[in-house]
């Protein structure tokens, strides 16, 4: 138990990001850029299968599962989502003082409301959110806390009340990793099929109050928090030059293999020859 | 309001929307003739202070940190090692690190831990380390996140790197994101291009957002270390050079240090791959235009001859043709191979984000609007599965002659 002395059952803590959706993101075509309005907000994609897998160790060993966000105050939208689908509450941390967050402060902002909440046995986050690509918030939050973690989990071996033994993906195949509680993990895709809510959660979730959490509601520093405690500011944002025109093989499916392997012969040679 | 981290000045602005244009983020919008920002939707990157010609926008200063910036000397990398081979990705970063290092006229140096690694050492002086700062310990046989962290958080304390660079891999990202927490450091993801600021000496991480709709340069002002991860296949490798001379520095670390509270229990090697596809320089991938699983075997086919890797799409995935391990895509894996043959994929936003940085794209798909035809450096409007087979012949004849 992290701060606290209950050992049953367990507490998970699940952290959601609030993200364009990117399925109805479209491209300018002539300037190249992002058209963003009227685009959706949705829970970013693997955060889906931490929440879907807080909620199956909460079926098999009891206990309680904790949604927590940070962002602008629309985006007690996912928490709701992650109620709908069986959380217990959700936290959502919101305040301008958090505005211009990087990870280090996002991280450091998110595990000291986790701090809080004191006895947390599990934390698990998605693998890295859709819009940032980063997938350093999770290892700075268990870093923060001083937490043993295990990263790109793909499947669960085993849980009990003090334990996990989790298979991480990695690129050559798969780490079993034993990890004590309290630990952190992020997931990925292939661990599970996020549930849909029923009707029950629907109800469950618009009643639900979230809890607001602003600066002044755990203890934080503020010199650590928003711009001022991020050590990485962005300097510029430009449209990447598109693409070099392509080009269009026409022809018998013959004729267009033909001219296929003239053109790329010389790279693959130099890759495979 | 007075204590808002952006604001624009009404007496400045004249309304003539630049910033509106500018902001990735559809934050501004133009009230009364005059911008107004939205701060939820803000994230302060500073797209609109850029566009105004008419220095109506000030964004907050970060207030200046309390670290001194001359106590932080060379260029680190962290040198990724599996089993004792040197993950390739660590030769590009000593390649890119060079120049950096000759920019800052200052040293590049490699850290490398593992336990019985040592003679390692000499590959990443040939490949341009001035020096090569080892731990060699049993409890660095295999890469641990606390262990590893921790060893390299000891040394970073140590020597005080002004730059330190890692593979965006697996490890690297689980590993750096720990050590910049740690250590206070700016820590900037998945990185293409690295360069140093002349005037400020700061280093300039670009990196793609939005699935490489947009490109972000980050820095990490009043920091040290510059931390950066950097994706595989961007950066080029200096020719190794055996005769190159360069320190080697056994490093001892305290007793104690070196714990880990998770324990590896056993590793399962991937055994339906041959080439996996973060390391691939071709990837031949399928999607749903394949139409069935036995369709693979196309692709199969013509990646044996080509020594590429089999990718695909998530809905090919999702479908349970192939593993989850073959996913391109934004809920899959990023890919940066020089050539990547995408077959019967119509190119969805999410899978150009996992691959549109590739050398050259050859796109083949049935439908002429498929959006993979415009990304593509080479498009066919045809069946994949006729195509396939015609361009294994062809390869097979083509390698056999070179």
């Amino acid at each position: 138990m992290l701060f606290g002395l209950e050992d049953w059952p367990v507490h998970i803590v699940v952290c959601v990001k609030q993200v364009p959706d990117t399925t109805s993101v479209r491209i300018d075509p002539e300037t190249n850029t992002l058209i963003r309005a009227g685009v959706a907000s949705i829970v970013n994609p693997f955060d889906m299968y931490a929440i879907e897998e807080a909620l199956r160790i909460k079926d098999k060993l009891g206990g309680k599962v904790t949604a927590i966000s940070m962002g602008p105050p629309q985006a007690d939208a996912v928490l709701r989502e992650a109620i709908a689908m069986g959380a217990d509450e959700g936290i959502l941390l919101t305040d301008r003082a958090f505005a211009g967050s990087d990870t280090w402060a996002t991280s450091y902002t998110i595990a000291a409301a986790i701090r809080k909440l004191g006895a947390v046995d599990l934390i698990i986050c998605g693998k890295q959110a859709s819009d940032g690509d980063t997938a350093q918030v999770g290892p700075g939050i268990a870093t923060h806390l001083d937490l043993p973690q295990v990263t790109y989990v793909r499947k669960i071996d085993e849980i009990a009340a003090d334990h996990v033994v989790a298979e991480r993906m990695l690129d050559e195949g798969s780490e079993i990793i034993r990890c004590p509680f309290p630990c952190m993990l992020t997931v990925v895709k292939e661990l599970n099929e996020p549930r849909l809510p029923s009707l029950r959660g629907k109800m469950a979730a618009k009643k639900a109050q979230i809890i607001l959490w602003g600066a002044k509601d755990f203890d934080c520093d503020p010199i650590n928090l928003g711009l001022n405690g991020s050590p990485t500011k962005v300097v510029k944002i430009f449209t990447p030059a598109p693409r070099g025109g392509g080009e269009m093989l026409t022809g018998e499916p013959e004729e267009v293999a033909r001219k296929l392997a003239e053109k790329i012969r010389d790279a693959v040679i130099a890759i495979s020859g | 309001m007075a204590n808002d981290p952006i604001a624009v000045s009404s007496e400045k602005c004249t309304g003539c929307g630049r910033c509106l244009k500018a902001c990735p983020f559809d934050a501004i919008t133009l009230k009364d003739k005059l911008a107004v920002i939205d701060l939820t939707k803000c994230t302060l990157c500073g797209a609109c202070v850029q566009s105004c010609k008419f220095e109506a926008i000030t964004m907050v200063e970060k207030t200046a940190g309390d670290v001194d910036l001359k106590l932080f000397r060379d260029v680190w990398v962290f040198a990724e090692q599996y089993e004792g081979k040197i993950h390739s990705v660590t030769y590009e970063l000593l390649g890119k690190g060079r120049k950096l290092a000759d920019d800052l006229g200052m040293a590049l140096c490699a850290v490398l831990l593992g336990k019985g690694v040592k003679e390692k050492a000499q590959d990443l002086i040939a490949r341009g380390a001035d020096k090569v700062y080892v731990v060699d310990r049993p409890e660095l046989e295999f890469f641990q996140d606390e262990v590893y962290a921790a060893a390299l958080v000891e040394l970073v304390t140590k020597y005080k790197p002004n730059v330190l660079l890692s593979g965006a891999t697996t490890i690297g990202r689980s590993l750096v994101a720990r050590v910049a927490v740690k250590v206070h450091a700016g820590l900037t993801a998945d990185c293409t291009g690295l360069e140093i600021d002349p005037q400020t000496k700061n280093l300039l991480q670009t990196r793609p957002a939005f699935g490489g709709n947009i490109m972000a340069t980050i820095v990490a002002p009043a920091n040290r270390p510059q931390m950066s991860t950097v994706r595989h296949k961007v950066m080029k490798e200096l020719a190794a050079d055996p005769a190159r001379k360069g320190r080697v520095f056994m490093e001892q670390i305290a007793e104690g240090v070196l714990k880990a509270r998770t324990q590896r229990v056993r590793f399962e090697p991937e055994t339906s791959t041959t080439v996996n596809i973060a390391e691939a320089d071709i990837i031949v991938s399928g999607g749903r235009g394949m139409l069935k699983p036995e369709n693979f075997a196309l692709l199969n086919e013509l990646a044996g001859v080509l020594g590429a890797a089999v990718g695909a799409s998530r809905a090919a995935v999702d479908a349970g043709w192939i593993g989850y391990s073959h996913q391109v895509g934004q809920t899959g894996k990023t890919v940066c191979p020089k050539i990547y043959i995408a077959c019967g994929i119509s190119g969805q936003i999410q899978h150009l984000a996992g691959m549109s940085s590739s050398d050259i794209i050859v796109a083949i798909n049935k439908d002429p609007d498929a959006p993979i035809l415009k990304t593509a450096t080479y498009g066919i409007v045809g069946d994949a599965m006729q195509i396939l087979p015609l361009l294994t012949a062809e390869f097979k004849k083509v390698l056999k002659k070179s």
